[in-house]
Parts: structure tokens; sequence; C-alpha cells
């Protein structure tokens, strides 16, 4: 028996075994009847048998039988049995071969070669006692039964990840990717990051010992600039070495903490719409999201803020009970834009404190805040330091998302849980990077009252973007929400009652199908804000998409000449 | 839920200052005042942090950075990474780092790897390590690991909720008055059997071997490879020192072996590779049936590695696959030159009495203490110490050099079996082996009576 892998074995290309096929024909045995079997492993059984004069009949034959699956891609395998001598003795070792044949793929098609007199039942152990008695079709499907049992115990993925492998961003990067798009989709600016930013990490670069492993929990220096900056907002000494802790990226203190410190069957309160990953994580360390959304106030004739967005405090309180192990925040959020109030602030504060909950507060976009509002650190409100992790980003702070260096900030009782997370999983982050962004930190310390400095400059800059992205998506007939903060804004596109019934997949929200239309026939890409949502709150929110507009000059300018395009169009 | 009773201090401050809960002061000095222990009645950190918060490089290098030492403890070269290299971080260019990976490991591995479907770039091996016990270790399950070992192996696996099973490399006698070789060091192939159970998910492999520089010959892993085949189990081979081998040794990757590509996760390290350990990019091989499921953790924890290290990284092999083979590759000059600095290690060792175990490949040696065992037992440390730890300190103190011991890399009830070894980094610059060797010097001058 063999397998085939890649491609069909044809018989230009036979491996060792069907040579002994052949030599032993030239014995005067006659060997050329080949059997196929299509079995499946999703529905655990067999699809169909095909008899052939040799492989490429059998392809045919299993063609004719099962057209359908064929042009679902089957995957044939074989082994190259040169590695195999001698051939196999016993049915076990034959069993043993086949195991070592891992598949890949849902489909297989294991090829016997049955010495033609022996094509009807019952096996003929004549000439060849080491044939399996597996050619009949019953013990073929106990076969592949046995094999794929056997293996589906062991190459299965660790409970902790079922469900957990979809992921947004993979399906619509990849629609976006087409260079005819102008893609206002996934949060990455096209602005240069500051020059100073860059020129420190080329400098860095040739420094011998920056190149080795640095302090697995943050870069002394890069702990040190981080600490003398945070220093002024929570009013109060942070202790470089003890309360924080340097990860790759957000995204990785956002697991840190999770891993760290919520445990299975613990609840963890997530406000939705949701940066994507929150969700996952939790499940990930085996816990139960409770999700509570973000309402709008009615508008009152004035421009919808994302102000107008907020959570229903009674609502909020019926969320917490004695298994609320945290509360994840993320202000300024992603994707509303909104900031969150002092007072809004407060409630949930009081929540936590009266069930001695934990608060991830994401505050990534910290320093992308518009005119009128201004950034509250939960952490610095009475009782909230000692149960808060406060996570920063270095890709949002510089704009250079592609470093992944972020930082968590808490008291050292709850960072040395995240620093033993660290250890048991990275360990350190890169040191060139740690070095170059201690260096433009301080550059920007020094001048944290000047216009020039980049933390004042950037909301500067993005707030005009943001003003002239609400025009254009108003010009149209969509209906944004102004962000406070962030770099993202979301539009209500249900007033343009899109015709959408071309696209396929009418399972999906419509938001999802709004932005695959939009990218297909405006070459303009956007996010669903339902791939923000739980499944249950996905429907409140399929009306919005998300736009981002962290984008240089010529981006916003193509966007605006689609825009204009669109709206003529309509009238 | 009362208020009271859940903290101690900070909530009877918290009530006297802020008032009725929705009290809004929040000025600094009642930020300040609040700075307290949280008390919290459930359990704070996740279970799977139990036992594994402990880390003994804290402990060494902390030593190490207190005192006046030269640091042969903890596994980084002190010299630069190539040039070529260096440039390639300062003006990264955007090469996918999977491309090239799948390119060069296709070829040496004789596979058709996918760079997308077989290849995954992670935060350092040690990422990669994290990600595939996550992928594939479940609570219950057991794994395989062969001491000496690098220490996260057993942390890793217990933080996945798996149970590690040891199984030690053992020194076979050899010639008296020669030095022991890494080679001698051997698994029984009873023992190693008797290990696998119908629950051993997996097996870590670590060749060339961290401390022992053993590098597993081809007869070796057959044996490894069988037995992970009859029990359909996986390999996860730690091959972060793949290039630094010696002696004419050769580094063989298991996934290589028939029947084993199917069942093997390949980790590498570009660290290691290039010398530039702070640049933090690995990457593990295999097949798609297993890498999905490190994707699934891989997005879910980290999900995109900086770039500018990938982006250097993958320059950099492109440029090893012009030069591969020849002399002008780092990849025949960094064995070559590491095997020298060995070589001056093992030399300059002996003057004290300290009996090195020659290395077969890595970064690192051990050597053997025993000699000082029994003649200066009674070292300072506490109760239960294993007798390496407390000469490492002694030795830190005393005689102005940084070693690791070697029990750290042994399960807790075979550590009193392995506590006359300590390991020395020699890749290190010129300057450092000679400050080394004044040392030495200084230590020898002090034994003669």
């Amino acid at each position: 028996m063999f397998l085939a892998r890649g491609r069909l074995c044809t018989l230009g290309n036979r491996p060792k075994f069907l040579k002994t096929i052949c030599a032993s024909k030239i014995l005067g045995l006659s060997t050329s009847a080949c059997k196929a079997v299509v079995w499946s492993r999703q529905a655990k059984h067999s699809l169909g048998w095909g008899w052939g004069q040799d492989i490429v009949a059998v392809r045919n034959e299993a063609t004719v039988l099962l057209p359908e699956i064929w042009a679902a891609s089957v995957a044939v395998f074989s082994q190259d049995l040169s590695a195999q001598d001698p051939v196999p003795s016993s049915g076990m070792e034959w069993v043993e071969l086949v195991h070592s044949c891992v598949c890949e793929r849902d489909l297989i098609m294991l090829v016997t070669v049955v010495p033609r007199h022996c094509r009807s039942q019952p096996p003929c152990t004549l000439h060849r006692p080491h044939y399996p008695d597996v050619w009949s079709n019953t013990s073929l499907d106990c076969f592949c039964e046995d094999i794929f049992q056997k293996m589906s115990l062991k190459f299965k993925n660790a409970k902790r990840i079922e469900g957990l492998d979809s992921n947004v961003w993979i399906e619509f990067t990849k629609l976006a990717a087409d260079p005819s798009v102008v893609n206002l989709g996934q949060g990455l600016p096209d602005i240069s990051p500051p020059v100073y930013v860059k020129e420190e990490l080329s400098k860095i670069a040739a420094i011998d010992s920056l190149n080795q492993y640095t302090r697995g929990f943050g870069h002394p220096s890069l702990v040190k600039a981080l600490s003398c900056l945070y220093e002024k907002f929570y009013q109060n000494q942070i202790n470089p070495n003890k309360e924080i802790l340097v990860t790759v990226g957000a995204y990785g203190s956002l697991f840190n903490a999770i891993q760290g410190l919520i445990d299975e069957g613990d609840e963890v309160i997530v406000i939705v719409p949701f940066y994507d990953c929150y969700e996952p994580m939790v499940r990930m360390a085996g816990a139960i999201p409770i999700f509570i959304p973000l309402r709008s106030k009615p508008l009152d004739g004035k421009k919808w803020s994302s102000s107008d967005w907020t959570l229903d405090p009674q609502e909020l309180a019926s969320k917490f009970n004695s298994k609320t192990k945290a509360i994840i925040l993320n202000t300024p959020h992603n994707p509303l834009g909104k900031v969150y109030t002092k007072d809004e602030l407060q409630v949930i504060a009081d929540l936590c404190i009266k069930y001695d909950t934990l608060c991830i507060s994401d505050e990534v976009y910290e320093w992308l805040v518009y005119t009128g509002n201004k950034h509250f650190k939960i952490a610095t409100f009475p009782g909230m330091w000692e149960r808060t992790v406060t996570i920063g980003s270095a890709g949002k702070t510089f704009s250079v998302t592609g470093w992944k260096l972020g930082w968590s900030i808490g008291p050292k009782h709850l960072m040395k849980h995240l620093q033993t997370v660290q250890q048991n999983t990275v360990y350190t982050c890169a040191t060139p990077l740690q070095e170059a962004l201690a260096q433009a930190l301080w550059i920007d310390i020094k001048r944290m009252d000047d216009p020039e400095c980049y933390f004042n400059s950037l909301p500067k800059e993005l707030e005009v973007k943001r003003n002239r992205m609400v025009h254009l998506l108003e010009s149209v007939g969509l209906k944004p929400i102004v962000p406070d903060g962030g770099y993202f804004i979301i539009a209500d596109v249900s007033s343009l009652d899109t015709d959408l019934s071309d696209m396929k997949n009418s399972n999906e929200p419509y938001d999802y199908k709004f932005v695959k239309w939009m990218t297909k026939n405006k070459k303009l890409s956007a996010i669903p804000v339902s791939a923000f949502c739980n499944a249950e709150t996905k429907l409140q929110f399929e009306k919005f998409v998300r736009f981002c507009f962290i984008k240089k000059d010529s981006t916003l300018d193509a966007a605006e000449e689609i825009i204009k395009a669109w709206s003529r169009q309509k009238f | 839920m009362a208020l009271g009773g859940m903290f101690r201090n900070a909530a009877a401050i918290c009530l006297h200052l802020v008032g009725p809960f929705g009290g809004k002061k929040s000025g600094a000095s009642l930020a300040r005042c609040l700075h307290q222990t949280l008390v919290m009645t459930k359990q704070l950190q996740a279970r799977r942090l139990d036992g594994i918060d402990h880390n003994p490089w804290v402990e060494f290098v902390k030593l190490a950075s207190e005192a006046d030492v030269v640091n042969l403890g903890q596994g980084f070269p002190d010299f630069p990474p190539p040039d070529f290299a260096v440039e390639a971080f300062q003006h990264a260019g955007y090469p996918p780092l999977t491309k090239i990976l799948a390119s060069f490991f296709g070829k040496l591995l004789g596979q058709d790897i996918d760079p997308l479907k077989n290849v995954l770039v992670t935060v350092g091996a040690y990422g990669a390590l994290f990600t595939a016990f996550q992928a594939l270790v479940d609570e219950g399950d057991e794994v395989i690991i062969i001491e000496p070992f690098f220490d996260c192996y057993e942390p890793m696996t217990l933080m996945a909720g798996g149970r590690p099973v040891f199984v030690s490399l053992k020194p076979s006698r050899n010639q008296d008055g020669e030095l022991d070789s890494s080679s001698n060091w051997q698994l029984d192939p009873t023992e190693l059997a008797s290990k696998f159970t119908s629950r051993t998910k997996a097996l870590i492999l670590n060749t060339p071997n961290n401390p022992l520089g053993k590098v597993f010959s081809r007869a070796e892993l057959e044996l490894v490879a069988s037995l992970c085949q009859q029990h359909d189990v996986v390999c996860i081979t730690d091959e972060v020192y793949q290039w630094l081998v010696y002696d004419g040794w050769q580094h063989v990757s298991i996934a290589n072996l028939p029947g084993m590509w199917e069942r093997t996760l390949t980790i590498g390290s570009a660290g290691k590779t290039f010398s530039a350990t702070g640049w933090k990019v690995g990457w593990v091989l295999g097949p798609d049936s297993l890498l999905k499921h490190l994707r699934t953790v891989h997005q879910n924890s980290v999900f995109h590695c900086p770039t500018q290290g990938q982006a250097a990284v993958a320059q950099s092999f492109e440029r090893e696959q012009l030069h591969f083979g020849q002399p002008s590759s780092y990849f025949v000059q960094l064995p070559r030159a590491m095997q020298r600095c060995r070589d001056h290690m093992i030399q300059s060792l002996q003057s004290v009495g300290l009996r090195p175990v020659i290395p077969q490949g890595s970064y690192f040696l051990i050597t053997d203490i025993s000699e000082f065992k029994s003649k200066i037992p009674n070292l300072p440390g506490a109760a239960d110490e294993p007798y390496d730890r407390r000469f490492v300190k002694w030795m830190i103190k005393n005689k102005g050099l940084m070693a690791i011991p070697v029990s750290i890399f042994y399960s807790v009830p075979h550590q009193k079996l392995f506590d006359h070894y300590i390991r020395f980094c020699f890749t290190k610059d010129e300057s450092t082996l000679q400050a080394m060797d004044k040392r030495l010097q200084k230590w020898k001058d002090e034994l003669r009576p």
C-alpha cells in the first residue's frame, strides 16, 4: 500500500514499491490493478472507491465517481518508500507506515496496489502474504477510520485555543491588499514617523552591546524614561523596575495581564464594541467574557459625537458580581473614538472598588485627544492604583506600529504576575528598539509644553484629518460619529440604502457585506464595526463601518476623489 | 458586597477621605497614601503561574551586576554581530522573512517548505517554544524533557498544564586523566523508551544541547525518532545552536529523518545565528497541520513581531545564501572562531583544577568541580542548596568569575545528583577571555601552599 503526496503519482514517477511490483511482474506475478478509496476526515467515512489499471486510471475513475470532491482539490499522498526498506511484513507495520504519512488536508485518497488476481475478495495471500487484507471496501473503511482515529488524538490542538483560530484582520487585509484600493481599513499609519525616531534606531544598531539581550522586564534606559514621563501623570514616583513592564506591543501587555491575572471560570467585563483581541484572549485564559454595549443618546439636532455613546450605569452595575475578576477599559476607544469623561470613569471605578475587581486599562491612544477633550487615567482615581494595569504603546505614540513595543504600568503586586508571564513567554523584547524608543522619549519629555513635541503636534495634525474625513463622509450621505480621540471614525452606512444583493453569503452582517462591496466597487476599504462585537451584539452595530484617518494627505486625497465620484453618481 | 472587609488599610482610608462611594475627590496626596498592597479575597494571580514564578536567572544576573565580575554566565556574545547584519538592521527594507527562511531551510532539510504554511516567525526562539507548548500541550499531557535542559522547558510545560517527565543524559565511564567529551553523555535506550506512555504528547529535544554542548548523532536521533513514531508523539526540536558545531561534528535535524517532518517542530534563532540576541527574532518550521495551531496562539498573544528585526534577519540570510558553504560564510567563520575561544577556555580552566567537558557544539561548556567539592565542601549557602550554586556564589565573590550552576538545568529530584558541574559561556571577545585568564592566574597563585 502506498499513499501519494502532493500530486498524483503517475507511472513515470513511481516510488520503489511500484518498481518492486513491476519487478515481480517480470517474475511472473501479475500486478497491475489499483484500488483507491477517498476518505474524509471530517465526515469520518469514505466517500467512494475506484478500481483502475494503474494510478492514472484510478484517478480518472475517482474523478468520475466524485467530481465535486476532485474539484475541491483532493489531496493524494505518496510516501517515498525508498526509505522503507524492507517493505513492511505485517498489517501492523503497514498501519505504522501510514501513520507516519501525516495528512494535512481533510480528504485523503489511499491507493492500494493489488495483484490482479486478487481483485475479488477474499484477500489473496498466495504470493504476497504481507499485503494487509484491506482491499475489501469495508476493511478499507475500517483501516482509514483507525488511522484517523489515532491521528486525530495526538495532533489535535490544546483546548485553550479551540475556536480562536479565525481572525477578522486576516480576511480584510487580504481584501485591501489590491494596490488599486485606497486602504482606510487597518489602523496603521502611512504617515512618516518623526525623523529623530528613525535616526535613533539607525545610530543604535551600530552600538555592539545593544544587539544583545537586555533586562527581561524592560531595557533599563527605557523603563527609566517611561517612569519619568508617566510620573507627571500619576503625580507619584513610579518604580521603573517593579511597576513597569515592557512588552511586545500593547498586544503583548494585554496578553500578559490576562494570562497573569485571569483564571479559568473568572468573569471579565468587556465593553462593546471592543478591540477584537479582548474576547479571544479572555477565552484563551478559560474565562468568561461578559459584554455590555455602549449605547447612543438620542441626538438633538447637533452633530453625532463619540461622547453621545455611553454606558448605562445600572446596566453596567448589573454585570458585576462576585465572579467578576476584571473589566477591560479602552480609552480613547477603538473604534468609536470615545474619550471617557471623569464622571464616566468614576462610575467604573466605584464598581471596581465595590466588587473588588481589577481594571485593565488599554490607553494606547492616550496622546490622540482632540480639542475640548481630556484623557483621564483611571489608575489615578482613589482606590484604583492598586487594582489597575495601564497599557501604552510605542507604535501608537510614535507612529511606529512595526516596532511592536508596549508597556504596562501598575502596582508591583500586580506587575509581578505580568512579569512571571513574560519570563515564561518571550523573556525579553528587542534591545535596539527599546534603546531607540528611550532616546526618542527623552527628546519629547524635555519639551512637553512645546508645540513641536510629538505628543502635541500629532494630535493637532490628526484633528485636521479628522475634520476632513467627517466632511467627506457627510458629503456622500454617510453619517459619521465625530471621534473625540483616537485615529478612527465610524459612520452609519445604512442611509445609503446600497443594493448589496450581488454580495453572496447572506449570513454575514450588513457591514461586512457593505465593506466588501465598497472595496470591490468603490476601491475604498474600511473595517466593519460588527467585527468588534460579540455574536450577540453584532446586529446592534451592523450599520457601522470604521475608517482610519492616520493617513498621509495623498491617501486622503485619493479617498476624497472616490467619495466625490460616489456622491456624484447618486444625484 | 460590603466595602469593608475587602481591603484592610486602603479601604478604611478610602471611606474616611472620599465619603460614600461615588465621591469625587482625587487629589495628589490621596493618591500617594493609597499606594498600598491590594488585599483581594479572591486569588489574585492565575493558577497557571503556580510554581513558575521563580526564575534562576534573576538571582544570578543580579549577583553578577553587583560584583565586579568577568561575566561568563549568561549566554550572550560580548562581541558584535557581523557588519552585514548590523547594516541590515540600520537600513532594513522588507523582504519577507518567511520567504527566505522557507527557501534557505527548504534546501537544508530537503523539504518543500511553504512560507505561509510551514514557517512562523516568533519573538525569539523563546517565543517559539512558548507558542508550541501553548498550542499543543493540554492539561494532563506528558512532555518528555531530556536533562540537562534549558530551564524554560519545565515552566512552559507547567504553564500549559502539562506534566514534565524527565530522562537524564548520563556520562559513561571515560579514560582516567582524559577530559570528558559531551559525546560521552548519552541516553539509556531502555530508560528512554520507558518514559513514553499513552499520555505522552510531546518530546522536547535540544541539539546542540545547552548546557552540555552535546550534538546528538544520527543514530541517537533515530532512536528518538522511532519512539516518537511508535507512540505518535510530536517532537519539538530546539536547534538554536545549529551552526555552532566544532571538531568536524555534524548537526543533524531530526525533521530530516524519515517519517519525522510530519510530526516535528524545528525551532531556530536569529539571535544565536547572527550573534544578535537582542533582536529577539526566532522561527518555527513544521507541517501545516501543527503550525496552524501555533498560528492561533500567536495571533492571540503577540500577533506580529517587530518588522525591523525581521527585515534585518531576512537580508542577513539572503547574504548567507550566497556564501553558503564557502569560507566567507558567517556560518563557517563563526564556529571556527568560537572553537578557538572554546579551546582557549578549556586550556585556562584546567590550570586551577577545574575539569571541563569538551562540548561538541553550542555556546557553552560545563566543568566538573568535584575536586573542589571534596576539598572545600562547606561553602556558605542555604541548608538544602546544591553545591554548585554555593560554589558559583563563592567564585563570584572571591574569584571575580561568573558561571552558572548546572543543577538549575535539572529537575528538582535530580539536582543533588548533578551538583558538581558549572557552566561557562565561551563565546566572548578576546579581551574578556584575557580578563578571565588574569583572574584564573590569581586563583592559581592562591592555590599554592
